[in-house]
């Protein structure tokens, strides 16, 4: 069995007064990728966010390479090689397409530097075109490539990708997948979550769907795919 | 009214902006990075001045006093950061208000302790204490042009910081998206805690090289962060190219005014933030 880099156990997190999570277990094994599924408001940025420290669950614990991380700063838990790439994107506007890759350069966690600013560049050659722009300046697919770029940047062993293609043209959202395929087929864990399930589940080794904040399927993608009765009653399709 | 007088003028009027700008950069960083609204950063200006004026006494040198001096600072912002300050990122204004406003009558009463009310000199150094004849009865002391050139140094090594070093992106960073940044495996509230101590080491380092110049008084803070706001207003919250252009600005327009039209310099350097609110609200470099 692979080594565990994320294990979250029982998590309750709480929006305000909402109740979001009510017990959620998740796991991530090295090299794997997990597509995190369910409809709009069923708890998967709180549940990505409570495992990255950035909301506090009330129970639970989140184990971060078997070291209890709970309730560790996020900036620790990050650099334990956790990369996220937020909803929205979360670029840093009033810095340049550059500065918003290098600022966050750092060799991985066992030292090693496979992804670096020439690389990036590489992979991302639009970005390349556009290094003296402002983040605020770029298209919504740039913008997603700069947050993908820059998450790379740390050479994480997890990256965790939040509606990476949402509110993007179908041929820009086709180009964000082949990199994420290449990202994936590069030996990172991925846990991606998106309104395309079919590519979630074509790409992702095991599914986890979330219905009102509680794990309703954890298992195999092609046994997911291939029940349209499950795949109706929790996702609606 | 000749040149050699103008010239002197216009010297003293940049030399002041210069020293604005140093307790105003760190003000305006602090405002605009952390939204954090500091009443006392003109207490940490009286506090290198009485803190170069003790240890230059002690001492019988004023560079030992300072090279002492700056790592106490230093140490007090940090400390103020990490049991103060902190607690205010998340609060309301009306919190940082009735906090800071605190902390200057404790600052007040410390120096009042430690120090007594009496005023005091510092004599400017001996190294520096020349000056430049102009004409045959007007001369620039060499005192007042080394802290311009000081101040003009420090300017451009917080212009370097906070343009071209990657500290520097993580800090404009941590002002747009604090958890981003946190995300990104980087100590966002060591960050915090370093850019409080730098403000609060400029603005005393500003009290210390000024106190040659100016006498170490009580209550010589409030001055000072009262001009020092509308530093910041004038040239836009958060922003230090604006801290430096309003500086100058006002350094000059109240240098010039006290000579030119003393009857109304006290109000010149108002009725300029009140132009410049009218023309431009977001001040000369803030953003919308």
């Amino acid at each position: 069995m692979a080594e565990h880099i994320l294990d979250a156990n029982g998590l309750h997190s709480f929006y305000g007064a909402s109740h979001i999570l009510h017990g959620v277990d998740f796991t991530v094994r090295k090299g794997e990728t997990i597509g995190l599924m369910g409809r709009n408001g069923m708890g998967k940025t709180t549940l990505i966010k409570s495992m990255l420290g950035l909301v506090r669950p009330r129970q639970g614990s989140v184990r971060v390479r078997g070291v209890d991380m709970t309730h560790a700063e996020p900036h620790r838990i990050a650099r334990q090689g956790i990369a996220y790439v937020p909803e929205g994107r979360g670029i840093f506007p009033n810095l340049s397409v550059r500065e918003n890759l290098i600022m966050a350069a750092r060799p991985g966690i066992d030292g090693r530097r496979e992804w670096d600013y020439e690389r990036v560049l590489h992979t991302f050659p639009r970005l390349g075109e556009r290094l003296g722009n402002g983040g605020a300046q770029l298209s919504g697919g740039e913008q997603q490539m700069l947050t993908i770029g820059r998450a790379l940047m740390t050479n994480p062993d997890l990256l965790i990708l939040d509606e990476a293609t949402e509110g993007l043209a179908p041929l820009i959202a086709k180009e964000i997948w082949s990199i994420i395929k290449t990202i994936r087929a590069s030996g990172i864990a991925t846990v991606i979550v998106d309104k395309n399930y079919g590519a979630v589940m074509a790409l992702a080794d095991r599914s986890v769907v979330l219905v009102k904040g509680r794990v309703v399927f954890a298992g195999e993608s092609a046994e997911l795919s291939g029940n349209q009765e499950l795949m109706h009653r929790f996702l609606g399709v | 009214m000749d040149l050699a007088f103008i010239l002197i003028q216009l010297l003293n009027g940049l030399q002041y902006g210069m020293l604005l700008f140093l307790v105003s950069s760190g003000l305006t960083l602090v405002f605009g990075i952390m939204g954090i609204i500091n009443l006392a950063h003109g207490s940490f200006y009286m506090v290198g001045a009485y803190l170069a004026w003790s240890l230059a006494s002690m001492t019988g040198n004023l560079a030992t006093a300072i090279a002492i001096a700056i790592p106490l600072t230093v140490v007090l912002g940090m400390a103020l950061e990490k049991l103060l300050f902190r607690q205010l990122y998340t609060r309301d204004h009306l919190y940082q208000v009735l906090l800071t406003y605190g902390l200057i009558l404790v600052f007040e009463e410390l120096r009042s302790i430690i120090w007594g009310d009496d005023v005091h000199g510092v004599a400017v150094p001996a190294l520096l204490s020349a000056s430049i004849p102009l004409t045959d009865n007007l001369s620039y002391p060499v005192y007042r042009l080394a802290i311009s050139g000081v101040c003009l140094l420090l300017a451009f090594a917080l212009y370097v910081l906070i343009q071209k070093t990657r500290l520097g992106m993580m800090i404009r960073a941590g002002a747009s998206n604090r958890d981003m940044v946190q995300s990104l495996g980087i100590d966002i509230k060591f960050i915090y805690t370093l850019v409080f101590a730098m403000g609060v080491a400029l603005a005393a380092f500003a009290g210390m090289i000024n106190a040659p110049l100016s006498s170490v008084t009580p209550n010589m803070g409030s001055h000072v962060l009262i001009i020092c706001f509308v530093v910041v207003v004038i040239g836009g919250i958060g922003s230090v190219k604006g801290a430096m252009a309003a500086s100058l600005m006002i350094g000059l327009a109240e240098t010039f005014g006290t000579v030119l039209v003393p009857e109304v310099a006290g109000m010149i350097v108002y009725v300029l933030m009140a132009i410049v609110l009218v023309w431009r609200p977001e001040g000369l470099f803030g953003r919308k």
